[in-house]
């Protein structure tokens, strides 16, 4: 049914990015595929694995970034083209392992997929990889639209096989979670050829002899094989100079070069179109973005006084273009540059159509395009009355909001001014106000942990309050492990609260260690969080967050009980998880007549303090009542209640 | 295949809503009924953060020529869908124009603000006074008030769908949302799907 394994060549299918970036390596042949969910990749292992039995294919989701391309380039070493896939902090739990690995280089071809968040649409961060391309001194490719995510994808594997390294393949959102319209290649026939060379991995050559010998990083070896990866990366650029995903359309004198790449191409076509200037503006789409091609750019850049550099991220095609005019030399001349960093460009958040026209108008001094004012305004009123703020928060029936409820109520009861640090999952959330504002600490994956371990030994400074980690069980896993040992090993003071949902829930519900399926539903053991604890020694109490006496009372004791590293699991499957998803475990209903509403607790505590999107507040009947159509009956809201005007009642199956 | 010429090219469509309403799989369906009359389909999702519960919007761009942005220009939304009513506003605030047409589902999703008491939801009236003001032309559906009596309200997406397809120019018609959705999922699954695609181009026949 997958129109990634089934659409035959020459079709045209609509596909997503992720999609198209999946087709392409199959296309290509890749048979081993590891990474770890984040938006916006997701999809592409999870497509993948759909397709896997199939196609013949290892696709595995793998602990953490680092283990995921490791496990690649594994296959890379045993001859099989291979592809690791993470959004752009994954890419930082990578590095490691990738400086040592673009060192030593690759056999088949080794494709990094990095799918990147500019503005932050689902990120705590707009980091953008591109800079370890240059930093590590590997080749770079960004797609500028759908066509090419396949193509590109597919053609990365040819070019790392040619220079035998690492390609690192950039998308972003607006080209991983959009969709278009792409005309399908023929699948790798490779693929299903009965007879495959058995995967071997060769290691009895010279220690420089990259296909035969050991694949190993040695000090005395350093420089030589530095030098090697430069002259790879050389060869990178002399191919660079002349590929087809590097275009260029408009006048051969143009009063403007734009040089962009990505998803901006998107938008600065789209400019261009509105504001009618294809005739007067050059654009230069860079699909081979590091090294860039000096001949091809030195070409283009002679042809135009002012050049405007269109990206995503920050400004490092425009810092990379700049440079490499400055190496043309003096007689050259100077340039005019515009982009990102001096303006007309912001210099942070994600770009669209609109900004890029305003630059184009700044710059060309343009008249501004006229736009209906009366409207605007009318528009913009409208909008604040008519829709009102729709925070962030937790889903209907999600164990997060009972396990924050818990956790601050303990808190607050224990009343020595504790806190929680927090870490990367929907429980980040528990920064803002559906989690009552619980977290005090939130970084990258397993830093709640990490900096508890910090704050845990702070006693001998007169440091006396409580401290809690939070972690989800995907993410205890990735990287909370080490913390944890860190702080047994310290004995730092700390209590870690594991929220456990039986998945990696907030990119859509992957596997992980933890649970008993792999990428594509097959059985895998699970790793149990529990005992892994205990084995360090570790106090663990395991608890329900929709059991709330019992479990605020186990959280009282944690706080209670002084010294040394306490974990609690709080488990409790989310509410979208496979297993519960449509189905609704309690009915609630509303007893108006012991409603006390606003004369309630603090006034109106489940739908003022406790906030669920499964209640209505009813401003003028003055009660409260359950929004049928959201609920999803977790029964939580009743335990709430102090006057049991909430009522639950078991759905029977 | 030739794609039939449209009045605007690229025709913009934005379908808005909250989270879980099945705002993505709306526009991937009508991505699907319209890429098979050979039109080039650009979608962009903001979907990130939204598992449930908030803002979701997909811009749809058809267009005979090629793709464009996945995120449409700023008052430029030709067709405005609204599986979530107060959405229209969000959405129209920046991509509305005088010109632009509405089709929304008439059952709020009320945001915590509102749950809370810090915001107020506007009434029904207000909501059809604003979108009258707003667009050159609106029409309303009690979407998930009938999904519900079909046992999920779930399918108000595909009756918003539905009506789409009885007051587009677009080619969009049962045949050709039956052959798109019977992709999309298993075979027991469509017949109620047809249905409810059904009612809503019936609603606003």
């Amino acid at each position: 049914m997958s129109i990634i394994s089934n659409g035959t060549k020459g079709e045209t299918a609509l596909l997503m990015g992720n999609d198209a970036i999946s087709r392409g390596a199959l296309e290509a042949g890749v048979r081993v595929v590891a990474g770890y969910p984040g938006t916006p990749s997701s999809e592409i292992i999870q497509t993948l694995a759909g397709v896997a039995a199939e196609h013949g294919l290892y696709v595995e989701w793998s602990a953490n970034e680092k283990v995921g391309l490791e496990v690649a380039a594994a296959g890379s070493f045993a001859q099989l083209r291979s592809m690791a896939v993470m959004k752009q902090v994954g890419v930082n739990v990578a590095s490691d392992f990738l400086l040592h690995l673009a060192e030593c280089g690759t056999r088949a071809g080794l494709v990094l997929i990095t799918c990147e968040d500019p503005g932050g649409l689902s990120s705590t961060n707009e980091g953008d990889s591109r800079h370890y391309a240059k930093m590590m001194e590997f080749p770079l490719v960004e797609p500028g639209n759908f066509q090419e995510a396949k193509d590109m994808a597919a053609w990365s594997f040819e070019l790392s096989e040619k220079i035998r390294n690492v390609v690192m393949f950039r998308s972003v959102t607006r080209m991983s979670h959009a969709s278009g319209n792409v005309v399908l290649g023929e699948l790798s026939s490779s693929l299903m050829a009965p007879s495959q060379p058995k995967a071997r991995f060769q290691f009895d050559g010279d220690f420089m002899d990259q296909m035969s010998g050991p694949v190993v990083t040695f000090p005395g070896m350093v420089d030589a094989m530095h030098n090697r990866q430069l002259e790879k990366l050389a060869m990178a650029r002399e191919i660079f100079e002349t590929s087809p995903f590097n275009t260029y359309t408009g006048p051969e004198k143009p009063e403007l070069l734009i040089i962009t790449s990505s998803a901006a191409n998107l938008y600065t076509r789209e400019a261009l179109d509105l504001l009618d200037l294809e005739e007067q503006v050059g654009l230069l789409k860079l699909g081979t973005t590091w090294p860039l091609p000096p001949r091809l750019l030195a070409k283009h850049l002679k042809a135009s006084e002012k050049i405007f550099i269109i990206e995503e991220g920050m400004p490092f095609m425009e810092d990379n273009v700049k440079a490499l005019w400055t190496e043309q030399g003096p007689e050259a001349g100077t340039k005019q540059f515009f982009g990102r960093k001096n303006g007309p460009l912001p210099p942070t958040n994600e770009l669209n159509p609109d900004l890029v026209a305003q630059g184009l108008v700044e710059i060309l001094g343009l008249p501004a395009p006229s736009l209906d004012k009366t409207y605007g305004e009318r528009a913009n009123e409208f909008a604040k009355t008519h829709a009102p703020f729709r925070a962030m928060t937790f889903c209907p029936g999600c164990p997060h909001r009972a396990s924050y409820w818990l956790i601050n109520s303990a808190l607050k009861q224990d009343n020595r001014n504790g806190f929680v640090c927090g870490d990367i999952g929907c429980y980040t959330m528990g920064a803002i106000s559906c989690g009552f504002n619980t977290l005090k600490t939130s970084h990258a994956m397993g830093s709640g942990t990490g900096v508890a371990s910090g704050f845990g030994k702070l006693n001998r400074f007169g440091f006396d309050q409580p401290v809690m980690a939070i972690s989800g069980d995907s993410t205890f896993f990735h990287a909370v492990m080490p913390a944890l040992v860190n702080a047994v090993h310290n004995q730092a003071d700390m209590i870690l609260v594991v929220v456990d949902n039986s998945g990696t829930a907030m990119t859509g519900f992957q596997p992980h260690p933890g649970t008993l399926t792999d990428a594509g539903g097959g059985a895998l053991p699970a790793l149990d969080i529990a005992r892994i604890c205990q084995a360090m020694d570790i106090n663990v109490t395991i608890a329900d967050p929709f059991e709330m006496e019992s479990t605020e009372k186990a959280l009282l004791e944690l706080l209670d009980d002084e010294g040394g590293v306490r974990v609690l699991i709080l488990r409790q499957a989310c509410a979208l998880s496979p297993g519960k998803k449509g189905k609704r475990l309690f009915d609630m209903a509303v007893d108006e007549a012991s409603c006390l509403a606003e004369d309630c607790g603090c006034n109106r505590l489940c739908t003022r303090i406790f906030g669920c999107p499964g209640l209505i507040w009813d401003p003028e009947a003055k009660k409260t009542r359950i929004d049928e159509v959201i609920c999803v009956g977790c029964g939580v809201c009743a335990s709430i209640c102090p006057t049991g005007a909430i009522t639950k009642q078991e759905v029977p199956r | 295949m030739t794609a039939p010429k449209l009045s605007v090219d690229p025709y913009n469509l934005i379908i808005t809503g909250v989270g879980g309403q099945g705002n993505v799989l709306a526009s991937r369906l009508l991505g699907r009924m319209l890429v098979t009359q050979g039109y080039h389909i650009t979608i962009g999702e903001t979907f990130g953060a939204s598992q449930r519960g908030g803002s979701v919007m997909s811009h749809l761009r058809i267009s005979t020529r090629s793709a464009w942005s996945p995120q449409i220009p700023h008052r430029r939304a030709h067709m405005l869908i609204a599986i979530e009513p107060s959405e229209a506003f969000r959405v129209l605030a920046v991509f509305g124009n005088p010109e632009v047409q509405v089709i929304w589902n008439t059952r709020p999703i009320h945001p915590v603000s509102v749950i809370t008491g810090q915001a107020i939801y506007p009434s029904r009236e207000e909501i059809a006074r604003g979108l009258s003001e707003l667009s050159a032309q609106n029409w309303s559906l009690e979407a998930t008030d009938q999904a519900q009596t079909m046992g999920n309200p779930i399918f108000g997406n595909i009756m918003m769908v539905g009506a789409l397809s009885a007051v587009s120019d677009l080619s969009l018609g049962p045949e050709i949302f039956e052959r798109a959705i019977s992709e999309m999922m298993p075979p027991a699954k469509v017949p109620i799907n047809l249905e409810a695609f059904s009612w809503g181009r019936a609603a606003l026949a």
